[in-house]
């Protein structure tokens, strides 16, 4: 069926999809020159760009999404029995009536359209600014689109150390939502804030969260991606790190026919330290499951710890991608650097691809990387079940050993169980 | 309690003959010892029993408590009550002890219809259980047997065997890798379940073991075959002379 807009460069049929939102001068220049760079890097990305070698974009570029089933669970929200204040977007548009307030000792939280409608606002200075830098050495094509396009977010700005989460809860509603979110982060120096993740968003997501972490500051950070199978995602995470800074990150992804998460940050603060954690899993049986951990770490300071910690778990034809990066510039010496991605195929038909890489310009550093695809251990799983313990009980218990590694990432106990408890509930619908 | 008829079992890759017509009855309240050289068909009678795979029953039978036995999935034989403490307990890292017995614990219940045991109850019994082998508490925190000593290994083998409270206990050439010490801590650990109901299939190249656990019958195996069944004596015969003399007898 020919349609015109098909007949159009991919970008331009996007584009021609989304108005521009209004906003103050400023705002307009950043999403204008934003769309500038864009198109400058040649549009968006084809499936013969040498960073979509893995992950297909097609469905990511058409100017519609493909329609997504909004996928119907009794099972209490996410983060639910942990008090925090909750932000909540039904298909990319904030919904104030199921918002809490967003007034909270320690932090100024606004609407980013509110922000932008401003002359004079903190926002104007970061607002497009870390994505703009990450663009470097590679683009990121549907990051810049997001800047130029995004609908609705929120902008956090932290000066001490809110009592409770910020949690951004991202429902899904409609079969054809096409969500662009951008959110902004600041935490001010020696401030600590931890912000929560979670939902299927809507149809088609993007979003970008840029992440401003100052001298002495934390950021803590858990998302929770699901839960529908035929949503697709494409979210970026831009980070820049001061002195002593912390930016700690875990992701858990469930089902989700595509999700391609990026994160890129750079420390340009001695002595800072990024956590980067992922655990996804995904099973085929019921809907296609593609996900994709595209990461890029660069060292620009000296004495900073990065640690990347990746693992999927996959069957009945799903596919994991990670491709990580570490670049260590010339003088950001006694870098400490690791890089752990790792795959469990429970079947013969799902698949895992990796690219870790190294780039390390320093002379004194200590990097290592490690990169493993493996089945279930056949003598772990005898073991338990000559103990008692049915096969497919055995099998969760030892996807969840696999996974631990990287949830032991999520520093609090009670956001960690929370996960736990979603991983199983996820275990027990997937048996077998 | 099991009984052991005319047993046959090649290897399922390659059709080799292992087992060529085992019988074996153990008796509920008895230790039985199998003894014999390497390459008997020891292990391998073990692993059949247990249900591991890679092996072919090509004749004969098993009854645990009259059910047929190789019809069960490990999970199952389990259940119905039957253990093998392993010669070479597996490293399971990242799951934790504690939970991997509690699994355990309650998916055998679970199985028998039987309420599952509270987390109290599990903690209280484990912890005394733990003590009377002299395991400590730190070692029930890690990961199964990562990290373990050869002897902390083959005790907490038998701490699992006294919480799971089986009917038939095999156990594996369990004095392999063990010093005087650890061999006396894990007989006691077995002497301490002999009990009426309770049948024992000792498996061991070595007499030493049978000094801790005194078995009432001792067999033979060479060859994939019972070749002789006797009292504790039969032990120390081997122990003196070696298996040459009663294989040359036998044969």
């Amino acid at each position: 069926m020919a349609h015109p807009a098909q007949k159009q460069d991919p970008l331009e049929a996007r584009l021609a999809a989304h108005a521009m939102p209004e906003g103050a001068a400023w705002a307009r220049e950043a999403r204008e020159d934003a769309l500038s760079r864009l198109r400058a890097m040649g549009g968006l990305p084809g499936k013969r760009d040498e960073y979509w070698k893995f992950t297909d974009p097609t469905t990511l570029n058409l100017p519609e999404p493909p329609r997504a089933q909004c996928f119907a669970t009794d099972e209490s929200a996410p983060f639910s029995e942990i008090d925090r204040l909750r932000i909540v977007f039904v298909d990319g548009v904030f919904d104030a009536e199921a918002s809490d307030d967003l007034a909270l000792e320690g932090v100024e939280i606004e609407r980013l359209s509110d922000a932008q409608a401003r002359d004079i606002h903190w926002a104007k200075d970061a607002y497009g600014v870390l994505e703009t830098r990450g663009q470097t050495p590679v683009t990121r094509a549907h990051a810049a689109l997001n800047t130029a396009l995004a609908q609705d977010g929120v902008v956090i700005r932290v000066t001490g150390s809110p009592s409770k989460p910020i949690n951004l809860t991202y429902l899904h509603k409609s079969e054809v939502s096409d969500a662009i979110l951008h959110h902004l982060v600041k935490v001010e120096p020696g401030a600590e804030v931890t912000i929560l993740e979670n939902g299927p968003a809507a149809a088609r997501f993007s979003k970008v969260m840029e992440v401003e972490v100052a001298d002495d500051a934390r950021f803590h950070h858990v998302r929770l991606q699901g839960r529908d199978h035929e949503r697709r995602a494409v979210t970026h995470m831009f980070a820049r790190l001061g002195a002593r800074s912390s930016y700690k990150s875990f992701t858990m992804t469930v089902n989700g026919v595509l999700t391609r998460n990026e994160q890129v940050v750079e420390f340009t603060g001695n002595e800072a330290i990024a956590h980067i954690a992922g655990a996804a899993l995904g099973d085929g049986k019921d809907a296609p499951f593609h996900h994709d951990d595209t990461v890029f770490v660069t060292h620009d300071a000296t004495d900073c710890e990065s640690r990347q910690v990746f693992k999927k778990v996959v069957r009945n034809g799903a596919e994991g991608v990670f491709q990580g990066k570490i670049l260590v510039k010339k003088d950001a010496q006694r870098t400490d650097g690791y890089q752990l991605s790792q795959a469990l195929l429970l079947d013969d038909n799902a698949s895992f691809q990796a690219k870790p890489e190294l780039e390390i310009y320093a002379d004194d550093v200590q990097c290592s990387h490690g990169s493993t695809t493996g089945a279930i251990d056949e003598e772990a799983l005898f073991y338990l079940r000559s103990r008692g313990v049915p096969e497919d009980e055995a099998t969760d218990l030892l996807v969840l050993a696999f996974l631990a590694e990287a949830i032991d990432e999520i520093e609090d106990e009670s956001l960690r169980a929370d996960i736990l408890t979603r991983l199983q509930a996820w275990l027990d619908r997937h048996r077998g | 309690m099991l009984e052991i008829k005319n047993l046959h079992v090649s290897l399922e890759e390659e059709d080799k003959a292992i087992l060529k017509g085992v019988d074996l009855t153990v008796e509920a309240g008895k230790v039985h010892a199998i003894m014999g050289p390497n390459g008997s068909g020891k292990s391998t009678l073990s692993y059949v029993l247990s249900g591991r795979d890679g092996y072919v029953v090509t004749d004969g039978s098993v009854a645990l408590k009259g059910e047929d036995l190789l019809e069960m999935e490990p999970e199952e034989r389990a259940a119905a009550g039957l253990f093998l403490a392993f010669q070479y307990p597996v490293e399971i890292p990242g799951v934790g002890n504690m939970t991997f017995l509690r699994t355990a614990v309650n998916a055998q219940r679970k199985a028998r219809g039987e309420a599952e045991m509270s987390a109290t109850d599990f903690l209280k019994e484990i912890r005394a259980k733990a003590k009377e082998l002299k395991i400590d508490a730190e070692m029930l925190k890690r990961p199964v047997n990562v990290g373990f000593s050869g002897g902390e290994k083959k005790r907490n083998e038998i701490l699992q065997m006294a919480m799971l409270e089986p009917a038939m206990c095999i156990l594996d050439e369990t004095d392999s890798g063990l010093d005087v010490d650890a061999m006396k801590l894990v007989a006691d650990g077995v002497n301490a379940l002999r009990s009426e109901g309770r049948g024992f299939l000792v498996i061991t190249h070595y007499q030493r073991l049978l000094n801790h656990i005194k078995p009432d019958v001792v067999h033979i195996m060479s060859d994939g075959r019972i070749v002789k069944s006797g009292g504790p004596e039969l032990a120390l015969e081997v122990e003196e002379n070696g298996y040459a003399d009663i294989l040359a007898e036998v044969a």
